[in-house]
């Protein structure tokens, strides 16, 4: 049950029944001093920011440790308060929120004491900050050469000459061009990629002691996102610079950090080397992550977690994650947690640490999707040519879907698979060669297809924020394709748009709102309710997890999967992560540059690629295992 | 049942805009002034109560013919109201065809209405009425309506083709487009209503100019009813009187600017409801 | 929440080779001259729109004699020969165009002597007072909305909002009205409240005449611009590159020169260059108010006494001043926004 723990030193505490039993969890954490180089980088001790001028705070009891050299990892959905705790280190607090109390010690001045100046003059030099959407954080009006050296310049540090080699070898250092060009450039000249590089160099410039990275890959594709990972971790060892990596994607953290926190609701409710975290999670909801993660080597059942993350002000009593918790009992709700040891370094805010047993990966574990099935095709591309405009964006492509399977198309950004999908469910006109639909060729726009053939291949589209009518109800925008394609009307389309709802499991409660109340998942939720509504045989499925947080994403895709296999329907699956592939279709489409790269089912592809790039792309694809 | 909730929370949320309500209570109390001033006037507008420029008359005296104040601020407030309303009827109706159909057809269609928009978007709004009235001898109420109404046009078609082509290429057309919606169907059910808070604010806006044109419009003389109670004309007409009795010139021109601030504050009452409810 | 990955066609910039020095003169040279073809052809049907509005529409000549239409046929006679009513209107548009293009702006009918004589001087008086307005306006809406922002959400930021609000939509001749009876005639008796000038000398040489007129014209212009300035900078600071700099460590001062001002400065100068050309309508009306000699109080004269020729080339001036204003405020924008700047040489 209990797993062998080899640093049996420290003692393992009792079940907490008193208040003593918090002052030494404290104690135990506090003294703890992990590495032999002595002083942390930086300690932060109970810290709380809150919303200004109410009594709710967005993230409470925070305790932290980084050490020279060592990246730690903070894990947390959206709603965790992660990005917070990010930047509180800095000293800093977005509009509307405060730090309330507690202590950021960098060496041995404590950041949130000091006044504005001495903050100021802290940050650069001794902590420093990577942004998020490097893309809109850099000053769109002044160039990157000067960009790069503003803070050196204004803090007076080395000649100009220096200061301009500094900053060429910074850029050499993490792989970027160094020639008066490049320094030349203005931001929205750099690709994506360069623009984070230039962050990362800019960050590390004024040789600082502690690094925050908030989530500074989202939206780089997974080979950019390598070597930006590759950088950031070779920088960090090199100069000896304590990092917290501040991220929604534990997949990335497996592969980087040393140590990892994971938040949820403005807690940090675990916390340990990165190895314990992902060999024996404690807490249930980092249990639940893990579970909700596709891997690349094996395909998995993924599932999500009931409910959604309460925002600041509407959380629950008592542990913050009893309402969603498979675990919970009526003590749950009434006593919060404090991080109780359940290893060596490693604690968990769980009452019940002890009494829910070990957790295997591999329970979700499922076989991956026969290679031999028979295939009963029902749609057919051929020599598919896509234009915008005069610009030829997709050559030649071909690949079958057959009922009740599913096939995904793979690639970075710029890969055409996206376009793809939408020339397959009319959306785009532009285009040439055959889209044979049950032996029907079909027409390129929706407006030229028959009735029949809209109806029965339907699109989901990415973002769930803007492709909902804001003005309408749920119930309005679900039942509209059923009166358009003639299935029903009136109550008999009340009755079956309740049926769809509780089938995507949203209640009928949310039958007379509109879109502004529904987070990001049930929204999603809801866009697959409308494309069901149709009653279709195809569903193409245009990166719809993609702007959604990992448990939400499960919970889609085991939907899916249900969907799939009770009605028999097919999906065209467009995304950009090869693990969530191997989770979720039979068969997959590597594409790059509009030309289709490698295809067969994804156990042959995935295991045994025979094409470089699709080695690359899964050498890059960050998984847990 | 939870329609009457939702709708009630609406209504509740507009009572929570300070801005709106005030400019709703403060426009209601003049357009009141206006439709119900001539019944409850003491005195006609035409009638003379006493020599002018003095005080005779009920307590805001009488003008340079000796007609009573009071009695004609009360009684010049329909046509401004009538024709103002009006105008901007037809300047936010025709911009609003425009502006949708050009950004709805696109291509060569909405370059060209583009360009003879800029053309229009060239003058100040008030040279275009100046420049037919100079052709015509005596203008008639339909005439400034026209006028006023034309010059608004191509303003809100600017507005409204802008709105409507960032909705266009939005998700939730494009899904409407997929499922072979009607394109009427999409302008009228997907789009138009989305439209709805920006351009509830332009035609405040537009009607707290409509306001000052055609007030102005009278102040310069033109007057669809010379001699009549007009409150643009009698502001003009009492100009010399500005010494001696003020109340001529200064009552009427107290009315207009509190008109226009009511209506100014509908406007930015409703730009900021619309704003609070996208956050929420 | 987790990005959203949107898909774009390749966009590496990697292996770009550096821009070539001439040709990004001839780039600019052509956007530049695409740009004063399109206002050119702007004015020009700007002026098929004033001609045909002022002589197609009615009857001009009834028009201008009123009531002595009847009685006078001789009257009516020299009109139509001086208008030139036989001939078509095509051909009489043309004749006008090319007048205005060599110089020549017609008689005027109501003194029958040149426009172009009649109007110098006005034009330079107009000048001065719209020049004097703008920068008297400048300075106090942008210090205005720098305020604003500065106590953004608190009492003073508050009370301002609702001032300008307030006066945002008062049309001028109310304001210049109230001016009047605050200043000259019915609470204080220190200004004048018609302009006082001698034939032939400026306005500006009787400085207190000109005070009222200006002070209206930007009592009418500032709020607009303020709210649109405070609400540019707003935006400015709350995006995320000034957070950066923040966090980058760089002092406030320069955060605030160098970073948000800097990228404030477009917007600010689109919507004064869009006031600018209001005053060239609103002038209008302030003009005839205090009895300034400008090119306003004139056009209202002329078109009392539907005085067609001074009525075309006064509208022509000042939709091209409108017109102007434009172009210039486009080519300031694109000179200051980086983007638009490359996108060119491109």
């Amino acid at each position: 049950m209990t797993s062998e723990r080899p640093n049996a030193d420290i003692a393992r505490l009792p079940q907490p029944t008193g208040e003593d039993a918090q002052s030494r969890g404290d104690e135990a954490g506090k003294t703890r001093n992990v590495g032999g180089n002595g002083g942390a980088a930086c300690t932060v001790e109970d810290l709380r920011v809150g919303l200004s001028g109410r009594d709710i705070d967005v993230v409470d009891d925070i305790d932290l440790l980084l050490e020279p050299g060592e990246v730690v990892g903070l894990v947390g959905e959206s709603g965790s308060g992660k990005t917070t705790v990010g930047t509180a280190l800095l000293g800093y607090a977005r509009v509307g929120a405060l730090i309330e109390h507690g202590r950021v010690l960098l060496g041995e001045r404590d950041v949130l004491s000091l006044d504005v100046k001495d903050v100021r003059q802290m940050r650069g030099e001794e902590i420093a900050y990577v942004p998020q959407d490097p893309a809109s954080a850099l000053n769109p009006s002044i160039r990157v050469g000067p960009q790069l050296v503003e803070l050196l310049e204004l803090r007076d540090i080395g000649t100009a000459e220096e200061r301009d080699e500094r900053a060429r070898a910074e850029l050499a250092e993490v792989g970027l061009p160094n020639d008066d060009e490049f320094l030349r450039r203005y931001p929205h000249q750099l690709s994506g990629g360069q623009v984070q590089r230039v962050a990362l160099a800019m960050a590390f410039l004024p040789r600082p002691k502690v690094l925050v990275l908030d989530e500074p890959t989202t939206g780089l594709d997974v080979t950019t996102q390598g070597m930006v990972l590759d950088t950031m971790g070779q920088l960090c060892r090199s100069h000896r610079v304590a990092a917290l990596y501040v991220t929604h994607d534990l997949a990335v953290i497996a592969n980087i950090a040393d140590r990892v926190a994971v938040m949820y609701a403005g807690r940090i409710i675990e916390l340990g080397p990165r190895d314990q975290i992902f060999d024996q999670p404690a807490h249930p909801y980092t249990r639940a992550l893990l579970d909700a993660i596709p891997h690349l080597k094996q395909a998995r059942a993924l599932s999500g977690i009931p409910g959604r993350t309460p925002a600041p002000g509407r959380r629950p009593t008592g542990c913050r994650f009893h309402d969603r918790c498979a675990y919970a009992q009526d003590r749950c709700a009434e006593t919060e947690p404090e991080p109780y040891d359940v290893g060596p370094d490693h604690v968990a805010r769980c009452l019940r640490v002890d009494e829910i047993g070990s957790w295997d990966i591999n329970l979700g574990t499922v076989p991956d999707s026969d290679p031999d099935k028979a295939r009963d095709l029902i749609l057919s591309v051929r020599d598919l040519d896509v234009f915008y405009g005069r610009k030829q964006v997709v050559h030649d492509v071909n690949f079958d879907l057959a009922r009740s399977e599913c096939v995904a198309l793979v690639g970075e950004s710029g890969s055409g698979k996206t376009t793809i999908s939408r020339c397959v469910g009319g959306l785009h006109r532009g285009w040439t060669g055959t889209i044979t639909f049950e032996g029907r060729d079909l027409a390129n726009g929706a407006r030229r297809r028959t009735n029949e053939d809209r109806k029965r291949i339907q699109y989901i589209f990415q973002n769930p924020y803007l492709s909902l009518n804001p003005r309408m109800t749920i119930e309005q925008i679900v039942k509209r394709p059923m009166k358009l394609f003639g299935i029903a009307k009136g109550k008999a389309a009340t009755d079956r748009v309740v049926e769809l709802l509780e089938q995507v499991a949203l209640g009928p409660a949310v039958l007379k709102l509109q879109t502004n109340r529904l987070s990001g998942g049930e929204r999603q939720r809801v866009a697959i309710a409308r494309a069901l509504a149709a009653e279709p045989d195809i569903l193409v499925c245009d990166e719809i997890t993609s702007a959604l947080d990992v448990s939400v994403q499960g919970s889609i895709v085991s939907l899916l999967e249900d969907l799939r296999k009770s009605r028999g329907i097919s999906m065209l699956f467009v995304t950009h992560n090869l693990a969530l592939v191997r989770s979720i279709a039979a068969r997959v489409e590597i594409l790059k540059a509009g030309r289709l790269v490698e295809h067969g089912s994804v156990v042959d592809v995935m295991d045994s690629p025979t094409e470089d790039y699709t080695r690359q792309l899964l050498e890059n694809s960050p998984s847990i295992a | 049942m939870s329609t009457i909730t939702a709708t009630g929370s609406g209504l509740r949320r507009v009572f929570h805009q300070r801005r709106l309500v005030a400019g709703m209570i403060i426009t209601a109390l003049v357009v009141a002034l206006a439709i119900v001033g001539p019944w409850i006037a003491p005195y006609g507008e035409h009638e003379i109560v006493g020599k002018p420029f003095t005080h005779s008359g009920s307590f805001l005296g009488s003008d340079y013919l000796g007609q009573d104040v009071l009695s004609r601020v009360l009684a010049g407030g329909r046509s401004i109201l009538v024709i103002s309303v009006l105008a901007t009827a037809l300047g936010m109706v025709g911009g609003i065809l425009i502006g949708l159909l050009a950004a709805y057809v696109g291509g060569w269609f909405d370059e060209v209405l583009m360009r003879l928009n800029d053309v229009a978007l060239a003058f100040p709004q008030i040279l275009l009425a100046l420049l037919v009235l100079s052709a015509v001898e005596q203008p008639k109420w339909w005439m400034i309506v026209l006028l006023v109404g034309a010059s608004h046009a191509p303003r809100v078609a600017r507005l409204a083709r802008g709105v409507a082509l960032g909705l266009v290429s939005r998700d939730f057309v494009a899904s409407a487009e997929a499922l072979g919606e009607s394109k009427l169907r999409i302008v009228l059910a997907e789009v138009l209503p989305n439209m709805s808070a920006p351009l509830l604010a332009e035609a405040g806006l537009r009607l707290t100019y409509s306001i000052g044109m055609v007030a102005a419009l009278g102040f310069l003389g033109f007057s669809t009813d010379p001699g009549g109670a007009d409150w643009g004309l009698m502001i003009n007409e009492n100009r010399l009187g500005l010494l001696v009795l003020p109340w001529g010139v200064l009552a009427p021109v107290i009315v207009i600017g509190v008109f226009t601030i009511g209506t100014n504050l509908i406007a930015d009452g409703i730009t900021q409801l619309a704003e609070k409810g996208a956050e929420s | 929440m987790a990005q959203v990955k949107t898909e774009t066609p390749a966009t590496e910039t990697t292996t770009d080779e550096p821009r070539r020095g001439r040709s990004a003169t001839v780039a600019w040279a052509l956007w530049f001259a695409r740009r004063l073809g399109l206002a050119i052809l702007t004015l020009w049907l700007v002026s098929v729109l004033v001609f045909f509005a002022t002589a197609a529409l009615g009857d001009p000549i009834r028009a201008i004699l009123g009531k002595d239409y009847e009685s006078s046929p001789s009257r009516v006679a020299t009109l139509e020969d001086q208008l030139n009513l036989d001939q078509p209107l095509v051909q009489r548009y043309f004749d006008w165009l090319g007048g205005l293009l060599t110089g020549d702006l017609g008689t005027s009918l109501s003194n029958q002597l040149p426009v172009s004589e009649l109007i110098g001087d006005r034009v330079v008086n107009t000048a001065v007072l719209v020049l004097v307005s703008a920068l008297v306006m400048i300075p106090i809406a942008f210090g205005i909305a720098m305020i604003s922002a500065h106590y953004r959400g608190r009492r003073p930021d508050h009370v301002i909002q609702v001032v300008l609000l307030g006066l945002a939509g008062v049309p001028e001749f109310v304001i210049g009205i109230l001016f009047v009876a605050l200043f000259s005639t019915t609470v204080l008796h220190v200004l004048p409240a018609v302009t006082i000038s001698a034939g032939g000398e400026g306005p500006w040489q009787n400085p207190g005449s000109m005070v009222l007129p200006v002070l209206t014209l930007v009592f009418a212009v500032t709020p607009y611009v303020a709210r649109i300035v405070r609400s540019t900078l707003l935006e400015v600071l709350d995006s995320d590159y000034v957070e950066l700099a923040r966090l980058k460590g760089i002092p406030e001062g320069v955060v605030m020169r160098k970073h948000a001002l800097l990228n404030a400065i477009v917007p600010s100068i689109q919507v004064v260059a869009l006031q600018l050309a209001w005053l060239a309508g609103g002038i209008v009306i302030v003009e005839y108010l205090f009895s300034y000699p400008g090119i306003g109080a004139s056009l209202v004269d002329s078109v009392r006494n539907n005085d067609i020729p001074m009525v075309q080339a006064l509208s022509m001036i000042i939709a091209g001043i409108y017109v102007g204003v434009n172009l210039i405020a486009d080519v300031l924008s694109i000179l200051f926004t980086p983007r638009a700047r490359t996108a060119i040489t491109s």
